[in-house]
């Protein structure tokens, strides 16, 4: 079992419940998407199996280890084998891109070989090879603030690509990206993780790129789970009730042909 | 005025806080026994008059300018290595002192740890003791210890810039966009190489242009400390104004505007290839 979840909560600072007694279970090579309507706690739930979130309650097991259990180090040794795609990539802006990609090897270089490649790139192919994967090659030396909102979004998948994780978990990964991109995008990260052996969860909005690209689907309302099952057990009045909204009564939420999304970064 | 359609809600906070302010200030020029009346007293002013009229010309025969040229390197020597020393300390108390390296803010939505917070303020507080006292009172000290000359006025830029930058590296660290650091380390890097990615490209402008003006303060610094025996410009300055050798004054405070206006140009020319 890779990740594994027993009822676990979290709230979050601000004292807004994300989580409420979430048991979930998923296994190696196993490729899961996460629907639910906004604020539904998807980011949260991404984060907590990153362990980038600490439950308040409840028990994580990641890859077979209780992550907030280890030390500092032997948690920073198991992040290394985790891969998060987030939704606005945090790059610095004056980043050039292949030292951006470049850093998704951090976890695993020692801090020599991390600082010598900031000042030289240590392996070019091995950035461009990432970005050639998701047609954006001719970007390697662009700084990270030239890009548009989508084209950043597939630097921080790249970045992950070359990382190399043993479970890639990704936070509405192609929410800026045309729908051509965003189905070319996730067949990318689909077809890796099959060829690697890489467990992958990603949180979407579009249902139909979910339903087309992943065997299993979890509906996430209001930090519970709602259903968990095969994509194709899922059907309309399953998807009326997770994106049913109390307060637009009048206009019902169309939740299947929202595909295209606004950049939010 | 204040009718209902017009009504500012910081109109009131506005006045108070300007009010507040004068009320601070006025006792403040009370005690610094400002009296700008000294300066139109006639007497004042011949005697200014007198020693400003010796300026021209700036003195320039070939011992002198020779002499000049000694003095100035030894200042902006002493400014350089005294940065240098300064860094030294610097670099490693501003990434202790800064909560921009903190893993258990990144878990906690930037929040640091109780311990993390604890272990900080030492070295808060080291800082704040070593740009507390004046590198004048430093130099004073410096060359009882070791003697007249450059070594003194060295050592007490080091120990008073060391503090300042320090404190100023740490703010400029926690200033921009955390996230980068922060997602960085939630994918399991050391610490210092997430400084390295997330947070040294979005400051290295900023931190170079504050470096280059510290530089600048310190070669001011020194000329200061030079009038207690630290050596460079200072020193000459110092003899040359007792000696009421007007020329020689002017000739050194035209020193002066040609370096800052260097530091000026090379700080100009490094923000700009930088950005």
């Amino acid at each position: 079992m890779t990740l594994h979840l027993t009822q676990v909560s979290l709230t979050h600072a601000n004292g807004v419940r994300a989580l409420h007694g979430v048991d979930l279970h998923i296994s190696a090579r196993e490729q899961v998407a996460i629907i639910g309507p906004s604020g539904a706690g998807k980011s949260s739930l991404l984060n907590l199996l990153a362990t980038a979130l600490r439950p308040g309650s409840g028990e994580l097991q990641i890859l077979g280890e209780r992550a907030w259990q280890l030390s500092a180090r032997q948690r920073q040794r198991l992040r290394a084998r985790i891969g998060l795609i987030h939704q606005a990539p945090p790059l610095p802006p004056r980043q050039r891109v292949v030292t951006a990609v470049l850093a998704g090897k951090l976890g695993q270089w020692g801090l020599g070989k991390s600082l010598l490649n900031l000042l030289h790139p240590l392996d070019i192919p091995g950035a461009r090879a990432a970005l050639a994967r998701l047609d954006l090659g001719d970007k390697l030396f662009a700084h990270c603030q030239q890009l548009s909102g989508g084209q950043l979004q597939r630097v921080g998948i790249a970045r992950v690509l070359y990382q190399a994780p043993e479970v890639l978990l990704a936070d509405e990964p192609v929410s800026a990206m045309d729908p051509v991109l965003a189905e070319h995008t996730l067949s990318v990260l689909c077809r890796h993780a099959r060829e690697h052996n890489v467990t992958l969860v990603a949180s979407l909005h579009a249902v139909e790129l979910a339903l087309a690209h992943f065997s299993r689907i979890i509906g996430l309302r209001d930090g519970q789970i709602l259903f968990d099952l095969p994509a194709d057990a899922v059907d309309r009045e399953l998807l009326d009730k997770l994106y049913a909204n109390e307060q637009l009564q009048s206009s019902p939420v169309p939740p299947a042909p929202l595909v295209v999304q606004i950049p939010r970064c | 005025m204040l009718s209902r359609d017009t009504r500012d809600p910081a109109t009131r906070p506005r006045l108070l806080l300007t009010l507040l302010a004068l009320v601070l200030l006025w006792p403040g020029i009370h005690f610094s026994e400002l009296d700008l009346g000294v300066l139109v007293a006639s007497d004042s002013q011949s005697e200014i008059g007198k020693f400003v009229s010796a300026f021209w010309p700036p003195a320039h025969d070939e011992a002198f300018i020779e002499l000049l040229l000694q003095a100035t390197l030894q200042t902006l020597a002493i400014a350089t290595a005294g940065m240098a020393l300064a860094l030294l300390l610097a670099i490693p108390a501003s990434l202790l002192a800064s909560r921009a390296l903190s893993l258990s803010a990144a878990a906690r939505a930037g929040h640091p740890g109780f311990w993390g917070r604890l272990l900080r303020w030492p070295v808060r507080g080291l800082l704040i003791f070593l740009r507390s006292v004046p590198e004048i009172v430093w130099a004073l000290l410096f060359v009882r210890a070791v003697g007249l000359g450059p070594t003194a006025g060295v050592l007490a830029i080091a120990i008073t810039y060391s503090g300042m930058l320090g404190k100023v590296y740490a703010e400029i660290f926690e200033s921009v966009d955390q996230r980068p650091a922060h997602a960085l380390l939630q994918s399991g890097s050391g610490r210092l190489a997430a400084f390295s990615y997330g947070i040294l490209p979005n400051v290295a402008a900023e931190l170079l242009s504050y470096t280059v003006y510290r530089w600048e303060c310190a070669i001011r610094a020194s000329v200061v400390m030079g009038f207690v025996g630290a050596g460079g410009l200072g020193q000459q300055m110092d003899l040359s104004l007792r000696m009421f050798a007007g020329g020689e004054v002017a000739s050194l405070l035209l020193t002066f505007l040609v370096l800052v206006l260097l530091a000026d140009q090379l700080s100009r020319l490094l923000r700009w290839r930088l950005t």
